[in-house]
């Protein structure tokens, strides 16, 4: 028994040793993995464990080891697994974080305790505004910018009369108010549901009675597939353009496929960018995974090549914190999306695009690019930040 | 706000109420004859809508994944019955909420594990993906069709229960059961037909719902609650309660989310009034099932005794 028990140490100090003189970098994964929501935060696990699987199990030229959570869309399970991740796991890294409630209750949470957090998809305002931190970096975008660019776009065509719909809660009125912002024809209506409501009949006949220009809704998820759905059956599409945020994306493509053809929708990023990056990026992920990538995939991705940048700047020591903030600051590394810097708020600064859902060259449901209305983009908040 | 308008929105009331409708009956006929209360069924409409979605996944046809899901469906309800229900129906109310509150949540494990947890493609019949017009204004036809299965099935179980043998075994069930069983009728058997029988409907109104609103895991719970709304409403036990509940249920709620959110517009600043409008349309049928409970707390059409 003495024996195993000496064999096993040796051993394990062996192992210790073998995997060089570094220690490997434990990272945090957080994201929503169950529950209607779970396909955004898989894509986003997929994408970053892509990235990590391609180098050998490293980033920046040093072993990682990721650790997975599942925050179930609650946040108070996210503020849990936060203080596991730091205080038991002593990570000095967290990324993921799929929804803007969960992102409000730990950003605060992990940026106190000098944890870098790279968020891969939510930005609500605060984070972007008062709350921002040198140690909070979202790769992805801040929330409004997704309903900003399509505001632009409907200047673009003109629309004069629209009608706004998104379900009733913060982040529904906060896309609406996004799309006000940039856009300078009338909203004749808003109109909003209730969360859980998965019939859109009545307020379809409302909208189709009053002929606007053009419609744009916010409708994540499930719901957007029945939305979407719902304005085809109505004949709506094809006759008043529907024009949307994160309705028409790849977490729902897979259940609307034709019913969307023609819908139009705001974001930073589609899979037919032409970009030796996310020519790579697209190819590995379809090999891997047997899907089109979505957005949140490109977005975990990008937080994954970040991280590789700034560990390998700082030669794998992320503990020298205010060198690995310069490091992820100077965001080196070629993004899937192309142009790709940080402001001053941790928000990047970008092109943001409009999609048109349409069929790639394999026939599938997918979207194609029709151009980027905001060029070098900063969100409204960043002037209330006070870093530099 | 024009009559057309009005005419279009007491439309897609009808059409939700026919839905509700299918699901009510027979969760109404299990409570009502069996005392047993089933929150499991907006689960069985779920399995019914992703047998339907499995099916048309795999043939692209719309009545193959009908002539499967909703056999299945019943299948699937019988199981369940003889399986697990039928330990439950001697225990009090609480027992059988907890045990059936556990298997949707097993069910929804269950579709997340084989399906996924985003949601399943499925469409309408390409013959009804078209619109018909009507008084100036567009309407669905896939929605016209989901109201004529519903009627079609409204008459059908009305001759079920009232023109056939096992209608009167039925009827009979739900008022005096014990008498039922005296007299040598197999009543085990009995509620085993109706349970499969309330498992169909459900199954149907999952395949009919499919290519409306999105197959997805816990897609059964909201539609539950609408459900139980319906049959306390109506009269617990009573098709014809559900069938008029659900109408009632159905139309109250459209054309309050219709013309409540413009109505109160007329009288509140435009922001309050967006974002109260909702509120309190989705109230509205709570409100008329308190009102009717304190009123009449057998249901509107509740069960003829004697």
């Amino acid at each position: 028994m003495k024996f195993v028990q000496g064999m096993m140490a040796a051993l394990a100090a062996l192992a210790v040793t073998t995997a060089g003189a570094q220690a490997p970098i434990k990272i945090g994964f957080m994201a929503e993995l169950s529950g209607p929501q779970g396909a955004l935060g898989q894509d986003q696990y997929d994408a970053f464990m892509l990235v990590v699987d391609q180098n050998g199990g490293k980033l920046g030229g040093v072993p990682v080891q990721v650790i997975k959570e599942d925050s179930q869309l609650k946040p108070e399970v996210a503020t849990q697994l936060v203080d596991k991740l730091i205080e038991k796991d002593k990570v000095p890294i967290i990324t993921g974080i799929t929804f803007s409630n969960v992102m409000m209750a730990v950003y605060k949470k992990i940026t106190d305790q000098e944890v870098f957090l790279i968020g891969s998809n939510a930005g609500p305002a605060p984070v972007a505004g008062a709350l921002c931190s040198p140690y909070g970096y979202i790769v992805s975008w801040q929330n409004d910018n997704q309903a900003e660019v399509v505001g632009e776009y409907a200047n673009q065509k003109g629309y004069k009369r629209v009608i706004g719909m998104a379900p009733n809660y913060q982040a529904g009125k906060d896309f609406i108010a996004g799309f006000k912002r940039n856009y300078k024809g009338e909203v004749i209506d808003e109109i909003y549901t209730p969360l859980n409501q998965p019939d859109f009949s009545a307020e379809l006949a409302q909208v189709a009675a009053k002929n606007p220009d053009a419609v744009y809704v916010f409708y994540p998820g499930g719901l957007g597939v029945n939305f979407v759905r719902q304005y085809k059956q109505a004949g709506l599409l094809g006759k008043v353009p529907l024009l949307s945020t994160s309705t028409t994306d790849g977490s729902t493509l897979p259940a609307q496929k034709e019913d969307a053809l023609g819908v139009i929708s705001g974001t930073f990023w589609g899979p037919d960018f032409n970009n030796p990056v996310n020519r790579k990026f697209v190819d590995d992920f379809e090999k891997k995974y047997n899907r089109i990538p979505s957005q949140y995939a490109a977005q975990s991705y990008d937080a994954a090549l970040l991280l590789d940048s700034a560990i390998a700047k700082v030669k794998g020591n992320v503990a020298d914190k205010k060198a690995f903030q310069a490091a992820l600051k100077a965001a080196d590394f070629k993004s899937v999306r192309g142009n790709f810097k940080f402001n001053n708020n941790g928000f990047p600064i970008q092109d943001m695009y409009v999609f048109e859902v349409a069929k790639d060259a394999k026939g599938r449901v997918s979207l194609k690019t029709l151009g980027a209305p905001l060029k070098d983009h900063k969100d409204a908040y960043h002037t209330q930040c006070k870093l530099s | 706000m024009s009559l057309s308008l009005f005419l279009i929105q007491a439309l897609n009331g009808l059409q939700l109420g026919i839905l509700l409708f299918l699901l009510a009956a027979g969760l109404t006929l299990v409570f009502g004859i069996m005392n047993f209360v089933n929150l499991a069924h907006g689960s069985l409409y779920m399995m019914g809508a992703y047998f339907a979605a499995a099916m048309f996944g795999a043939t692209g046809s719309f009545v193959l994944a009908g002539l499967v899901a909703v056999p299945a469906t019943m299948l699937l309800g019988v199981v369940v019955e003889r399986i697990a229900l039928i330990r439950l129906y001697r225990r009090d109310h609480l027992d059988q909420v907890l045990a059936t509150f556990g298997l949707i949540l097993f069910f929804n494990e269950l579709v997340r594990i084989i399906w996924g947890p985003a949601s399943v493609y499925m469409n309408t019949p390409a013959a009804l993906s078209d619109t018909v017009d009507l008084f100036g204004l567009r309407y669905p036809s896939y929605r016209f069709a989901i109201i004529g299965v519903g009627l079609a099935v409204g008459i059908g179980l009305y001759v079920l229960i009232h023109r056939t043998r096992i209608g009167m075994l039925i009827r009979a069930g739900a008022t005096h059961p014990e008498i039922v069983a005296a007299l040598g009728v197999n009543v085990r058997a009995l509620n085993t037909l109706v349970f499969g029988l309330g498992a169909g409907l459900a199954g149907l109104a999952g395949l009919m719902a499919g290519p409306i609103v999105s197959v997805q895991p816990g897609m059964g719970e909201p539609i539950l609650i609408l459900t139980l709304v319906v049959i306390v409403t109506g009269g617990i036990g009573s098709i014809r309660g559900a069938f008029y509940g659900a109408l009632i249920v159905g139309i109250v709620d459209t054309i309050g989310r219709a013309f409540l959110p413009t109505l109160l517009r007329e009288f509140l600043e435009r922001s309050l009034a967006q974002a109260a409008g909702p509120a309190i349309a989705s109230m509205l049928i709570y409100i008329l099932m308190a009102v009717v409970l304190a009123i009449r707390p057998q249901g509107l059409f509740p069960v003829r005794h004697g």
